[in-house]
């Protein structure tokens, strides 16, 4: 079998199944997310401490959330394509790492929206605030790497060991606001217990499950949509490296 | 292509030096976010022309304005020791006697704090108004121990 055949049967496989449930994980994503919204801004109190404003957290926490985890998904993607090569694995990880620039965006644009009128600032040099524009810029950085490398391959490669290595700022951003002093509050579920009301917790609860769910079907479109530019790459010869396309086109 | 690689290739650049800085200046030096009152005591004059951030509990009843003016003056504390701020500005609206802030400035000899910006830190609890007034307590981290030296 051809790289090109043998690639089209393991994708197949996985693009079936994804085609199969888009539709159903878009539907789900929402359903949880009216709920969620609903819940979160007519039907829920305000805080006792911060008022109104507090109905942030609904739409910040998700998608800081939902960043990890795009992030987390990047990560274990980038591990099994170094382990076997799986071309569809990386279409996955490219997707991956384009929702999670959306979702890491999002995430920090709805933390500054909050922290204007609970901290009094937009922006401080917090360490929780700090590693995760580091998550940002990795990401794009990663993007772009991408963009750089015109060899398929190599390109996979290298982006999956840039991925691996920036991995270790997703426990940084995690655990900063346990290990270091900052203006960012602690973990609100921890091993300290659950210090959410469950009249808070309910809306933050249905948003992000189904801002997971959003980020899973965006996940499934991009990954497809990727797959099939490499598809057309590839009957175009985009899966030769460079010097073989070039004896290619010397020969026709 | 060529012109479209190098335009990469520098953004590439850009965000590299972007991280550098941010993990090697900003971070380095923020990883102490804030002093606590307790270190802010006992600085060394070297620090008197720097601008510093101290985190602690607004004393009780130790806010004070001066009428007609956009001074005022307020005690914080870690539970050891107490600073005396001189703020000058719009407190926020969530500054609160009794809860944490983080104010901006410069700790001077006069032993003052002086101050024009003030960052309210809240805790990581979250109720109705009315589960407060029943006095339910969430398990959260004590404000007053997120301050402590570890």
């Amino acid at each position: 079998m051809s790289p090109i055949e043998s690639l089209v049967t393991v994708m197949h496989k996985l693009i079936k199944i994804l085609r199969r449930f888009e539709e159903k994980i878009g539907f789900c994503a929402a359903l949880f997310i009216f709920a969620g919204l609903y819940m979160g801004l007519i039907a829920s109190p305000p805080d006792y401490y911060q008022g109104e404003v507090v109905r942030i957290m609904y739409v910040h926490v998700p998608f800081a959330k939902c960043a990890l985890l795009a992030y987390t998904t990047l990560f274990l993607g980038s591990l099994f394509y170094l382990w076997k090569k799986d071309p569809v694995v990386d279409n996955l990880c490219h997707a991956a790492a384009g929702v999670g620039v959306f979702f890491t965006l999002v995430a920090l644009v709805t933390g500054s929206i909050w922290a204007k009128p609970t901290w009094n600032t937009w922006w401080t040099w917090d360490p929780r605030l700090v590693s995760f524009a580091i998550l940002l810029l990795i990401l794009i950085g990663y993007v772009m790497l991408r963009a750089l490398i015109d060899d398929p391959r190599k390109e996979a490669t290298y982006a999956a060991v840039l991925a691996i290595i920036g991995f270790i700022d997703l426990p940084i951003v995690y655990f900063s606001v346990e290990w270091w002093r900052t203006l960012h509050q602690p973990m609100s579920i921890s091993v300290r217990g659950i210090s959410i009301s469950p009249e808070i917790r309910t809306p933050l609860i249905l948003m992000s499950i189904g801002m997971s769910l959003l980020f899973i079907y965006m996940l499934a479109i991009r990954t497809q949509m990727l797959y099939l530019r490499h598809l057309l790459e590839a009957k175009q010869g985009g899966l030769l490296s460079e010097p073989e396309r070039r004896l290619r086109d010397d020969l026709s | 292509m060529n012109k479209k690689r190098s335009g990469i290739f520098i953004s590439v650049v850009v965000i590299l030096l972007g991280i550098g800085y941010l993990i090697f200046g900003k971070f380095g030096e923020n990883l102490v976010y804030f002093f606590t009152p307790s270190e802010v005591v006992v600085l060394s004059p070297d620090y008197h022309k720097k601008k510093i951030r101290v985190a602690g509990m607004v004393v009780a009843e130790s806010v004070k304005m001066t009428p007609n003016t956009l001074q005022m003056r307020f005690s914080l504390t870690d539970g050891k020791e107490t600073i005396l701020v001189d703020y000058e500005g719009i407190p926020p609206d969530l500054f609160k006697e009794g809860q944490g802030a983080v104010v901006e400035g410069f700790w001077d000899a006069d032993r003052t704090f002086h101050s024009k910006m003030i960052m309210a830190k809240h805790s990581e609890d979250y109720m109705p108004i009315e589960m407060k007034e029943a006095g339910v307590v969430l398990p959260k981290k004590d404000l007053l121990k997120t301050l402590q030296v570890q």
